[in-house]
């Protein structure tokens, strides 16, 4: 089991013929990932070949819906029609919209959170996306939505959760290099609007029994973390170890991520990170030992 | 992205949100054609600078306060005079303070009562809310802690838009009676204001009602959605340089993500999250970031030397930590990259680099024959540590 996604999963790229949505469902197809559809308006009836492996483009999501049996999609146009990609994904009765695409307004998003139907589950925007890793060499045959480098998972029993990639890759990496696999990473994305939470991605991990202990990653701004701390403390008996970014952030700056932006007392690094210990969460006290820290709880 | 008051004033004229008469004005002749203009005899001049507690502020030159009434346009002119062209320090602007290019010259109005009220993008909720009380005029965030009973919120929903009948319940909140109908057309346009130009908040402190039952905003501090300036390039050119840092506004014209800070060791790094935790770690091990400087998952050699010029223009930067995750870029490509960098810009300061990721023994080796001084480091603690004692 994993959680959202595995290997049997038909997904659809919308933007497939642009270059930064062809070269990473390129690298999608490579990983074994079943990419069985592109979505580009105007360029309906192309092929999108890699590799052998060949992708038909249609004009819309729900032909290629009908068409293909994807049940998946995966976004990467940009930011000004962006909003609009994700609610055809919703119009067309896709179980998951997975967005990549960076710069969104916040106004957009708020609009299209208002529009959602809950058969729908939209995680991103602004994320590096979802892999369950395979049980081929370097973790090859799963399924890689989105941005993230494959070849960084092993297929195992960690559940990953967080708002940031680079972040992501890290403790993924950790995991690995320390020999423990990930059952599903799944990145929600740095922006103030979002569809998924960290407490959405929690309740699915504790549901999975694949899934045997979490790293959750945040950082400043928002209660998400809070959220899900708190409700983990009396749902989620699995071992969870929690990094909080952006402890020697600045107050009222945006740092880089439209939504990592200090707004009062509870929502700095600090604040936070006391929280979570305060839940039973154990808090890494740097990124440099996310996965270590991990492992201590567990047990291992 | 913050603008000048002036500026904030005719987004209320073209929205319609009441303000007193006022205009801008850059020389004391233009501060005295201005109050000519207005026709009145109260006035106020005011410093434009991205900073509060402008009235309290002091000059370097020794005169004494950013707000000032006067009574006449003479007399505007000879403040205008005092103001323009000189360096004012308020609470908000640290020692070095801000230099006044303009003053803003309006009606001075009396008050009889005075609202807070501001309008922002809820996270949570995924709505606007419209946050008021009848505590106008003072620190807002000292009376939501005393008195969270004073705080009135009123949440929208998106798709319907602000409803009359919230429009009445604020009013009664808030106690307004006979000049009820003006606020409510204030609301209604700062609401619309708020929703089009893609804001992330407007604060009105303080909404004021005068003693002859007219209703202005007074003061007003706006935050815009970058994300949503594209499709708004007349509030995108109010952006003022001059008031921002200079390292951002030369980081910013590169298309790097970067904030100036107060420490000495400067970072470069890919991606903001991984961005955000080295200068964690850099102080966990004891030292200070020198910034936050995020160059992207696809970070060019440009960029690259870009930022690089940008870190080493720095004065008090005593050295840089370079940590980058190649995951999906080739680690060979970014330590090209940065020994054409350290040789383009003449590196003089200690380097630490932590690569990691795809090609990453490639990677290490074109930094370890480039003859450039660079301190390679493993891990990321391992870096932090090097750097913290490289800086000493």
């Amino acid at each position: 089991m994993s959680i959202l996604v595995n290997e049997n999963t038909k997904v659809l790229v919308q933007g497939i013929t642009g270059s930064f949505g062809a070269r990473h469902a390129r690298l999608s197809i490579e990983y074994g990932t079943r990419i069985v559809a592109g979505v580009t308006p105007t360029k309906g009836g192309q092929i999108f070949e890699h590799g052998g492996v060949k992708v038909p483009v249609f004009d819309t999501v729900s032909s290629a819906v009908r068409e293909t049996g994807a049940t998946v999609s995966v976004i990467f146009v940009p930011p000004a029609y962006a909003g609009d990609a994700i609610l055809e994904g919703v119009d067309a009765g896709l179980e998951l919209v997975v967005c990549i695409t960076e710069g969104i307004p916040v106004m957009d998003m708020m609009r299209v959170r208002a529009m959602m139907n809950p058969a729908t589950r939209l995680v991103g925007p602004n994320c590096p996306g979802i892999v369950t890793p395979g049980h081929g060499e370097k973790s090859q045959g799963g399924c890689r939505i989105g941005i993230s480098p494959g070849y960084i998972h092993k297929r195992g029993n960690v559940g990953v959760v967080s708002r940031s990639g680079t972040l992501t890759y890290e403790a993924v990496w950790q995991l690995t290099q320390l020999g423990y696999g990930q059952s599903t990473c799944v990145g929600i994305g740095g922006d103030p609007i979002n569809g998924t939470s960290h407490l959405d991605v929690l309740k699915m991990f504790n549901d999975d029994p694949e899934t045997e202990a979490i790293i959750m990653i945040g950082e400043i701004g928002g209660k998400a973390e809070v959220e899900a701390a708190r409700w983990a403390s009396e749902h989620c008996a699995k071992p969870i170890a929690g990094f909080i970014a952006g402890a020697t952030a600045p107050a009222g700056r945006r740092m880089g991520h439209a939504g990592a932006i200090v707004g009062g007392v509870d929502d700095t690094a600090a604040a936070k990170k006391r929280i979570l210990a305060e839940c039973g969460i154990a808090v890494a006290e740097t990124p440099a030992v996310m996965a270590s820290t991990l492992l201590e709880r567990w047990g291992k | 992205m913050n603008i000048h008051e002036y500026q904030a004033k005719e987004l209320f004229d073209k929205f319609g949100v009441p303000s007193p008469n006022g205009r801008v004005a850059s020389t004391p002749k233009e501060a005295h054609d201005a109050a000519k203009w207005l026709a009145v005899n109260n006035l106020v001049v005011k410093a434009q600078v991205h900073a509060g507690g402008r009235g309290k502020g002091v000059f370097k030159s020794g005169y004494k306060g950013g707000v000032q009434l006067v009574d006449s346009a003479e007399a505007a002119r000879k403040v205008a005079g005092k103001m323009l062209g000189q360096v004012l320090v308020t609470k908000q602007t640290g020692e070095a303070g801000r230099l006044v290019r303009k003053v803003m010259v309006t009606e001075s109005v009396t008050i009889s009562r005075e609202i807070y009220l501001a309008i922002l993008m809820d996270r949570e909720s995924c709505q606007p809310v419209i946050v008021a009380s009848t505590e106008g005029g003072m620190d807002i965030e000292e009376v939501a802690e005393r008195t969270p009973e004073k705080m009135i919120r009123e949440y929208v929903n998106p798709l319907a838009g602000l409803q009359a009948y919230q429009v009445r319940k604020l009013c009664e909140q808030l106690g307004f009676d006979a000049t009820a109908r003006q606020f409510g057309r204030l609301l209604h346009s700062l609401y619309r204001l708020f929703i089009e130009c893609d804001c992330s908040m407007v604060e009105i402190n303080p909404v004021v009602v005068t003693t002859d039952d007219r209703i202005f905003a007074l003061d007003a501090k706006f935050n815009f959605d970058d994300n949503g300036l594209y499709r708004h390039p007349e509030i995108a050119a109010m952006r003022d340089t001059g008031e921002e840092d200079p390292r951002e506004v030369a980081a910013s014209e590169s298309g790097l993500n970067y904030i100036g800070l107060e420490g000495n060791i400067a970072c470069l790094v890919n991606g903001a999250g991984l961005a955000m935790a080295t200068m964690d770690i850099i102080k966990h091990c004891g030292g200070e970031p020198a910034n936050f400087l995020d160059v992207g998952g696809g970070a060019t050699k440009e960029q690259v030397v870009a930022a690089f010029r940008i870190i080493l223009g720095d004065p008090q930067v005593k050295g840089i930590l370079v940590n980058i995750f190649g995951g999906i870029m080739d680690c060979n490509v970014i330590a090209a990259g940065i020994v054409e960098a350290t040789r383009e810009v003449g590196l003089s300061l200690p380097l630490v680099v932590r690569l990691e990721g795809n090609n990453v023994e490639a990677g290490r080796a074109t930094l370890a024959e480039s003859g450039v001084a660079i301190i390679g480091a493993d891990t990321m603690a391992d870096a932090a540590a090097k750097i913290v004692a490289a800086v000493g």
